[in-house]
């Protein structure tokens, strides 16, 4: 009747995934009883769950990707823990544990803190920066964010219904083939990662079409801002390297369900060509998630520093050459497996190659801020930190990108520091410029600058005791994932990590601590004009928060830093503008598509890991109803009447006519 | 154009699968696929002739066929997706060119690749057999 | 929206601005042409493990062995076949002829279940013959890459005959119309997909 399911997959007698899982569980009903008892369900239903607006769905993504952000910390927290204590002794996680930990912290790290808090500021801010009302797909993009939620759901009930994979964040066979993984860890990890990769995908195809074809008059392609840019470099990539992961899990569930040959020691399989096609997507990957951190800077460090970016069409030529380049370097992860001087050497170089247009942004914001009237808060000092910080780990990268040397450093800790080296100081700090930088746009106060200031200084310090160590040890020998280990001389670096780790720590509590005072102190960081930061791109020409339209008329531009020429106009000639007529607008309808099919999904995905075939049939036949249901509806937008346009739009003109006034008579 | 959607953008681009037929009357149209169909039955049936004759040199078969399919790929685009080499079609061009290149960047560096590594290593099965 | 501005220049040629955003048969045409690229690549990956896993019989029977080249032919016929009688429904769809648009679609979609019925049919008597997916690494690929073509085509079928009902419940609306281009961009690649399919897996994979 359940399949594989029983009570025995409650792991009853592990101390630490039970209260764990009781903890948030216990969370959870918290949360979810305030919400019911004080009857905001309904306001959450029809607001945000069923919202197809960009702006509620970016707002989620980044909200999934902060609460990941908590539990693969966790994860990071004990493994430091372990590595500190386990020299001669098994420490506290024996090996099957601390199997999972590694494995789950890389996964959720990558597919569901990273990747969602990229879409979701990209989500969030690009139809703005475009001047359009939303993306191409609006409930399209509801169905991406909640199928990506459903992985993110199924991760997190393998801690306390099953196991989770034990081989890594990939799943390399013939380790994670039926014979040698006979558990449900690796389905689980399967699963999740095909249907969130499918939320992905959509997104992808989304934010392509959108930044392509939905643009406002006038935005011509090079009068985008620079995050357009790499949102459009990023989203090629994920539609381009996606497919390649769902076809490569695909193999292997089919392996591991059906008995084929693909990627076993037996009758053929090939396993080399798994650890191929899973780096064809892999490296490709890694830009999808430093692209769009790419773009956060060139906006942040732009505004901050009160001049254009410099060099805007090189960075464009920059950013189109790495989205090329990142497909032709995916050998350079497994250099040591087997394949020859030659293809080593072509793709060490090219590896190499791709380290100069990188070269070229870092110099366009040098000289971007050279010369600037520069303003050092939070969000620029996060691009400071992510500047020096991206650096060293891309040196290291180059390092590692010479086949001789990656022989010895390969899969040793040295590895490890460089990747956290790029995706923390890149990707992670990236998005806590980003978050910084668009929060008041998105709730309508700005965060608490002080405890921004101390949140960073703790990550940045906290980095580089956590990872410098690192790179020590891969060059002392001490390879990756090690569950415990003999040798001396590494323990005291071991033990300067973790302190590094709880320094980390300290920051992620400073950031907790700076959002829940923010919120208390909202009445006097309240951002009134929509203009925080004196910003340069549209998204700083709505309200904070915008309205639900973005904007009462289409703004028509006439060329780079479209906000900043509308507010040196506006200043030339004072009280010029004219009074448009208000007209009926039209925005798409809130569906419940999104979230309904991602239940059925999660229902699909949890009954192929047991083996619930009749469940799977259900979710099946329950997800296909779903679209036609939806196909069928007649009405797919809301109308904004006039004067309900003209009653948003005319306040917030005479608040912003009042301040500006103010500011300019000071 | 074709009619029963909305306002149209004749100049700028057209969505891909979109015929931009001047004046065009369905007959025109049907001749088009017509003419597609009948190109495509001609090099899917010289296919299967050259797989299975004896009149090509043999180790130019796997290119001819590779050709053929190339070719008859391109029928399809032409008289049943109506891509063209017109200003209005360049977005939707340009997102095949990408996708092309991708798929041989995958395809033709797998299979460098693997060649390689099978060329060095040892098949799985032996390395087995040798663990015993 | 749909004028367009002609911006001042020094050189004394028309230069066109972006003309606002796209309408959405556009919008959607494009992003689902960027679905169908993204597609074509899940493929390029099964092609590439076919391709390097072809010589894998394990001892097992090869391509040579297997192959009915017959079938392959009429199967062939049919989708091109279907591919024609496709766009025939895309031309009444936009002409908005109910009668000739669901009898197209009706002549497609039993091209497409013909197709179905003799791949089915193939895969039955390998699995029969002891040459199913598990007997080794070379059938695994092929089973899965004309496997997966087939459950598009499965996929497809499922679409078309939604949107027949469609457009007999609610004729010929904007956004039926957007969906019908859609399924036609689908269908086409679908035979576009199999023409790399009979070549590379049964013309070339017979050959070796």
């Amino acid at each position: 009747m359940l399949g594989k399911l029983t009570w025995d997959a409650i792991p009853l007698e592990q101390p630490i995934p039970m209260i764990a899982s009781g903890v948030v569980a216990l969370t959870i009903l918290a949360i979810l009883g305030w919400v019911v008892i004080k009857g905001h369900l309904p306001y959450l239903w029809r607001e945000w769950i069923t919202s197809v607006d960009h702006k509620r769905i970016g707002v989620m993504y980044t909200l999934l990707a902060m609460v990941m952000l908590l539990r693969g910390f966790a994860d990071a927290i004990m493994m430091r823990m372990q590595q500190s204590v386990a020299f001669h002794s098994q420490g506290f996680l024996p090996p099957e544990h601390y199997d999972q930990i590694f494995s789950a912290h890389g996964t959720i790290m990558i597919f569901f803190v990273a990747m969602p808090f990229m879409i979701g500021l990209m989500n969030f801010v690009v139809p703005l920066q475009l001047g359009v009302r939303d993306v191409a797909f609006p409930t399209l993009n509801s169905v991406g964010f909640w199928l990506t939620a459903t992985g993110a759901l199924l991760v997190n009930i393998s801690l306390v219904i099953g196991e989770f994979a034990r081989n890594g964040w990939l799943p390399y066979p013939p380790l994670s083939e039926l014979a040698y993984s006979p558990g449900v860890g690796v389905d689980y990890y399967l699963w999740s990662l095909e249907i969130s990769g499918a939320g992905t995908l959509v997104a992808g195809i989304n934010l392509v079409t959108t930044v392509l074809k939905v643009r406002t008059k006038g935005m011509n392609y090079l009068r985008m801002p620079m995050f357009c840019w790499t949102t459009l470099a990023t989203n090629l990539l994920i539609v381009a390297a996606f497919p390649i992961l769902t076809a490569t899990f695909a193999m292997l569930l089919l392996d591991r369900y059906l008995g084929f040959h693909f990627f076993t020691n037996e009758a053929g399989g090939n396993v080399m060509m798994f650890v191929n096609l899973i780096w064809a997507w892999g490296h490709p990957e890694v830009y999808i998630l430093v692209l769009p951190a790419f773009g956060i800077f060139s906006e942040v460090i732009s505004t901050f520093s009160g001049k254009p970016l410099f060099g805007y069409r090189s960075m464009v030529a920059a950013t189109m050459a790495i989205c090329i380049l990142s497909f032709m370097v995916w050998l350079h992860h497994f250099f040591t497996m087997g394949a020859g001087a030659d293809v080593n050497a072509i793709f060490g170089i090219a590896t190499m190659i791709i380290a100069v247009p990188t070269g070229v942004k870092v110099f366009n914001w040098l000289f971007t801020m050279y010369g600037g009237r520069v303003r050092f808060q939070t969000p620029l000092l996060w691009s400071i930190g992510f500047m020096v910080t991206f650096i060293i780990g891309g040196m290291t990268g180059v390092l590692l990108a010479v086949p001789p040397a990656d022989f010895v450093l390969h899969n040793s800790l040295f590895l490890v520091a460089h990747f956290h080296n790029v995706i923390i100081g890149g990707v992670l700090f990236g998005a806590f410029a980003g978050y910084t930088y668009w929060f008041p746009k998105a709730f309508g106060f700005k965060l608490h600058e002080g405890l921004g200031r101390a949140a960073f200084w703790c990550w940045l310090i906290g980095f580089y005791v956590a990872f410098m160590p690192l790179y020590v040890l891969g060059l002392l020998g001490m390879t990756r994932r090690m569950q415990h280990y003999d040798v001396a001389q590494w323990r005291p670096w071991l033990i300067v990590a973790a302190c590094g780790a709880t320094l980390i720590m300290c920051g992620i509590a400073f950031q907790i601590a700076q959002l829940v005072v923010s919120i208390r102190q909202r009445a006097q960081l309240r951002d009134e004009t929509g203009d925080p930061w004196d910003g340069r791109s549209l998204e700083w020409a709505t309200t904070s928060p915008p309205p639900a339209f973005n904007f009462a008329f289409l703004p028509e531009v006439t060329g780079e830093d479209a906000f900043w020429q509308f507010k040196k106009r506006a200043a030339e000639q004072p009280g010029a503008e004219e009074m448009p007529e208000y007209r009926d607008i039209e925005i798409p309808r809130n569906s419940a598509t999104g979230f309904v099919c991602a239940f059925f999904a999660t229902v699909m995905g949890f009954a192929l890991i047991w083996h619930i075939w009749w469940m799977v049939a259900v979710g099946a036949i329950g997800a296909f109803a779903t679209f036609v249901v939806f196909a069928w509806r007649d009405h797919d937008e809301d109308t904004v009447p006039a004067d309900e346009v003209a009653r948003i739009d005319g306040s917030s003109r005479a608040q912003r006519h009042a301040i500006l006034s103010r500011e300019a008579a000071e | 154009m074709t009619h029963g959607h909305d306002e149209v953008f004749d100049d700028i681009d057209v969505a891909p699968g979109d015929e931009h037929v001047e004046g065009g009357g369905v007959g025109l149209r049907i001749l088009g696929y017509l003419t597609g169909l009948g190109l495509a039955i001609l090099l899917t049936a010289t296919s299967f002739f050259v797989a299975g004759t004896d009149l090509v040199w043999e180790p130019s078969i796997p290119v001819a066929l590779v050709v053929l399919a190339i070719a008859q790929m391109g029928v399809h685009l032409v008289f049943f997706l109506h891509i063209t080499t017109g200003a209005d079609n360049t977005n939707n061009v340009l997102a095949l060119a990408f996708g092309v290149l991708i798929v041989i960047l995958v395809m033709g560096g797998s299979l460098w690749i693997m060649a390689n590594l099978n060329h060095n290593m040892m098949p799985m099965d032996q390395i087995m057999q040798m663990q015993r | 929206m749909s004028t367009v501005a002609l911006t001042d220049t020094h050189h004394g040629a028309a230069i066109r601005d972006w003309a606002g955003a796209a309408p959405k048969r556009i919008v959607t045409g494009y992003g689902f042409w960027i679905f169908i690229l993204s597609d074509m690549i899940m493929f390029s990956a099964f092609f590439a493990t076919y391709a390097v896993l072809l010589g894998q019989t394990a001892g097992g029977p090869s391509g040579r062995e297997l192959f009915d080249l017959r079938n392959v032919a009429i199967e062939t016929g049919f989708l091109l076949a279907s591919s024609f009688t496709c766009g025939l429904a895309s031309i009444a769809a936009d002409t908005r002829s109910t009668i000739w648009f669901q009898l197209a679609m009706a002549v497609t979609c039993a091209l497409g279940l013909g197709f179905l019925a003799i791949e089915g049919n193939e895969f039955a008597s390998l699995v029969a013959r002891g040459a199913g997916p598990t007997r080794s690494a070379f059938l695994s690929a092929f089973f899965t890459l004309v496997g997966c073509h087939g459950l598009h085509v499965s996929a497809g079928i499922l679409w078309l005959l939604t949107m027949m009902a469609q457009v007999f419940a609610k004729g010929f609306r904007a956004d039926i119309q957007r969906r019908i281009l859609c399924f036609a961009l689908f269908w086409h690649a679908l035979d576009i997909i199999w023409i790399a399919v009979f070549t590379v897996v049964y013309l070339i994979g017979s050959a070796i």
